[in-house]
């Protein structure tokens, strides 16, 4: 009965109490952050800052110069002939098409039994091919030149697995391939026998994605999964030597950088990520706020200097790997870029995406130029926008040959 | 200002609301474990309740790195104590060498980056970073007969949370690598920098494969100084191992590429040969007055004649490595060094930049090449033919401008 007059009391103090506990919070909260940033101080430089004093790249603008039509559907993957020309694609339909992507002459083409091819590649004799999809396993096919021969009629089921094929990779030969399913394992085959000689167990969820160390003792792959790992392996124990994860969701691609001392990864986050395998952790993040759709695939340039990403937008972003800048961006896709690889000596890089077409693309420049006689002379050189013609070309930036007719001229 | 003894217990009592020997206790296990280490005696790891300086070491690494950084450390101390390592150090050394072969340029490489850096340092900071290292591979690694702080009886797996580690440099050094790398290929990379005498994608001409193909008799200049870049170039290169082998024949160890190959055989080929090609091998490399002997120390000898009793594909692994690296580190250097090598570069060629035309209908016919698919023989790549120039009216040739060139004013 007493309680009355002492609940408001009560009542004060639970306030005072509360406001007390969301103070004590914020200053929790302030206290966590200065440690962050104190500790992100202790931590060693980043890479733009050791790579400050390189030059700058400029804008690049990059063209498509062949675009391969023929597929019937989405194109999920495509891998370069060591030829440097030709290429091999696949596609939701089960089409597998060779190319000689110079020519665009399409050479080959086989059926799949099954619907989304995921995977393929080149043997790097470039007598066969190998894919898979749906039907959970690595088939190779032997290329034959009898334009009559069935090419089915050839197939070797290699590889088996208990759920998709990712992703497929010949080693140093055309006598061991390597893949990842959706099963969550990758795996070693033999060629010849069919026989499995190594699996590597350790993802703990579908694994969509590998790439092979170009490294000098060539026995440690890397691979990428929907559990937002990449995990390193030993190909001869099959034991994961490193794992990074980073990541915010699945990653779709990873690529070693040239020297083998790092790789690249690109993921659903919308970020392409780089990771030093002898610092062992990420020490490059490539993204924008301007970017939000994901990254189906990445491949490095020659010098490693560039990264290419393939978007879920369509879209093509080009990055400084030493700066941590996009360079470029290159539209020209009607649907999702899939697939993405630089050709085998660099002078080019191959798209595949779901508007059913495959694009080998290079830089160019713009430039403008000025008549003057028959046979002009002189040029005035500027990048810019592809179909985007520079806009102020007044006579204010050509004092001197401001009574002559101006064109625009582009690189071919 | 650095943090006296007297200033650590001080903190210590106020931040734990300890006694004064509670304090001192937990102060001198932070030290013996290496939190903070004395930059007076820093073989002595107590805390002393006085104005002794000491000093925090900094966060911790994962395994990996530690493995490096121990071997870096050991690398320095032998360079500069010219190999006279204690027993035990050296023992460690050879292990962690076995263990990163791979990477070892790069150890030697950063041990020799960190201690002209060292040089460089003002005294005071050079005495800090040298105590501080000190006292970290003391704990670390005790010599034999000192209490290991560290033991932690069974390995588990999260017992590396207890290292602490001197990261400093080490990551920074790795960016510079990316640095010279990427400086090293610039010239190179076709996307970057362009190709002679043409990008065959943008010019439709196929010159550049040409004269890029393997069975050439001239290389071109970049291709021949590539394979100055590391052993791997020119390995990779057939023409470039073509040309080591001849060197190789010259100085009477061709033996060892041979070697080398047929491994790589055994490794890359079919599963049902490899009884057969370990067979051939042994009889050529290996046994007792081979007709090519190669020289592999005994360990690595005797662990491979035992595994060739029952041969698997990576039998011959250890000795592979063994043999590479003994050409790595002995003959591929003579090489560059060699005239064989000096005049296949000075005869290389450097291809002329074409001259191009601007306009897209002046493409050339683009010719097809022959399938990889098919034994060919080499054909014949067609010359192009030259497009209707008459027609048009604004024909100019321009050469190949730099993509990095700024904009230039014409006035």
């Amino acid at each position: 009965v007493q309680r009355s007059p002492l609940i408001p009391e009560m009542a004060t103090q639970e306030v005072q109490l509360n406001e007390t506990l969301a103070h004590l919070k914020t200053e929790s909260e302030t206290l966590k952050s200065k440690l962050e940033e104190e500790r992100a101080k202790l931590h060693d430089v980043e890479l733009h800052q050791v790579a400050e004093k390189v030059e700058g790249l400029g804008q690049f603008v990059m063209k498509t110069r062949r675009t391969l039509k023929g597929h019937g559907n989405k194109v999920l993957c495509m891998d370069w002939c060591k030829d440097k020309r030709r290429i091999v694609s696949s596609s939701q339909d089960g089409k597998v098409i060779v190319w000689d992507a110079f020519t665009t002459n399409k050479e080959h083409a086989v059926t799949m039994p099954c619907t989304w091819v995921m995977a393929c590649a080149y043997a790097p004799s470039g007598c066969a091919v190998a894919c898979g999809g749906l039907d959970n396993k690595c088939s190779v096919y032997p290329l034959s030149l009898d334009k009559n021969e069935n090419l089915a009629a050839k197939k070797k089921s290699v590889a088996m697995h208990t759920n998709y094929l990712s992703a497929c990779s010949f080693t140093n030969s055309d006598m061991q391939i390597l893949t990842s399913s959706g099963d969550g394992t990758c795996a070693l085959w033999d060629v010849e026998s069919g026989q499995l000689l190594q699996s590597f167990h350790g993802h703990a969820a579908d694994v969509l994605c590998l790439d092979l160390a170009p490294s000098e003792t060539g026995n440690t792959f890397v691979s990428g999964g929907c559990d937002k790992k990449a995990n390193v392996w030993d190909m001869r124990s099959g034991q994961c030597i490193q794992s990074f994860e980073t990541h915010e969701s699945d990653i779709n691609s990873v690529r070693y950088y040239p020297s083998g001392d790092a790789f690249a990864s690109g993921s659903d986050d919308a970020t392409c990520r780089l990771y030093d395998l002898r610092a062992d952790r990420e020490v490059a993040i490539y993204s924008k706020e301007s970017i939000i759709f994901g990254v189906s695939s990445v491949d490095f340039s020659l010098s490693g200097r560039l990264l290419f990403g393939g978007y879920n937008d369509y879209t093509i972003n080009v990055w400084d790997v030493l700066k941590g800048t996009r360079v470029s961006i290159l539209f020209g896709h009607e649907n999702r870029v899939s697939t993405l690889r630089v050709s085998p000596d660099g002078t080019a890089f191959s798209t595949g995406s779901w508007d059913h077409t495959l694009r080998v693309c290079d830089d160019c420049y713009f430039f403008i130029g000025i008549k003057y006689n028959q046979n002009l002379c002189t040029f005035n050189f500027t990048p810019c926008a592809p179909d985007k013609p520079p806009l102020s070309l007044t006579a204010t930036h050509l004092p001197k040959y401001s009574n002559l007719k101006k064109h625009i001229y582009r690189s071919t | 200002m650095l943090p006296k003894g007297r200033d650590i217990i001080d903190w210590l009592i106020q931040k734990y609301n300890v006694s004064e020997e509670e304090s001192l206790h937990v102060g001198g296990m932070l030290v013996k474990y290496g939190y903070i280490y004395p930059l007076k005696e820093p073989r002595s790891l107590v805390l002393r309740p006085d104005e002794s300086p000491y000093r925090f070491q900094v966060s911790r690494s994962s395994p990996i790195q530690y493995v490096y950084l121990d071997t870096i450390y050991l690398a320095k101390k032998n360079i500069r104590k010219q190999g006279e390592l204690m027993e035990y150090e050296k023992e460690r050394y050879s292990v962690l060498h076995k263990r990163i072969n791979h990477t070892w340029d790069f150890v030697v490489m950063q041990a020799r980056e960190q201690l002209r850096a060292s040089k460089q340092r003002r005294k005071a900071d050079r005495i800090v970073l040298e105590c501080q290292e000190q006292a970290y591979w003391l704990i670390n690694r005790p010599p034999p007969g000192v209490h290991n702080v560290l033991d932690v009886g069974l390995e588990r797996p999260n017992n590396f949370s207890a290292r602490v580690t001197l990261v400093s440099g080490f990551i920074a050094f790795i960016y510079f690598l990316f640095v010279k790398y990427s400086e090293q290929y610039l010239n190179h990379d076709p996307i970057m920098q362009g190709c002679l005498p043409s990008n065959p994608w943008i010019s439709d001409d196929t010159a550049h494969w040409t004269m890029n193909a393997d069975m050439v008799p001239t290389p071109t200049r970049l291709r021949v100084e590539r394979w100055s870049f590391s052993f791997m170039e020119l390995l990779e290169d057939s023409m470039g191992r073509r040309e080591f082998m001849t060197y190789l024949e010259k100085e009477f160890s061709a033996e060892n590429l041979c070697f080398w190959q047929a491994c790589e055989d055994v490794r890359h080929g079919e599963s049902s040969r490899i009884v057969e090609k370990v067979e051939d091998i042994y009889k050529n490399f290996l046994a007792p007055g081979a007709a090519r002997w190669v020289n592999i120390d005994s360990k690595t000898m005797d662990k491979t004649l035992e595994g060739i009793r029952h041969p698997h594909r990576f039998v011959m692994d250890d000795a592979q490595m063994h043999i590479y690296f003994l050409m790595k580190k002995d003959s591929y250097p003579r090489y560059l060094k060699s005239d064989l090598y000096k005049n296949m570069l000075a005869k290389a060629i450097v291809p002329q930049e074409t001259k191009k035309s601007v306009f897209p209908f002046m493409r050339r016919q683009r010719h097809s090449s022959p399938s990889p698919a098919q034994a060919a023989t080499q054909a014949e790549d067609g010359q192009a033919k030259g497009a209707g120039q008459a027609d048009i009216d604004r024909i100019f040739v321009i050469t190949e401008i730099n993509r990095r060139t700024q904009l230039r004013c014409l006035s």
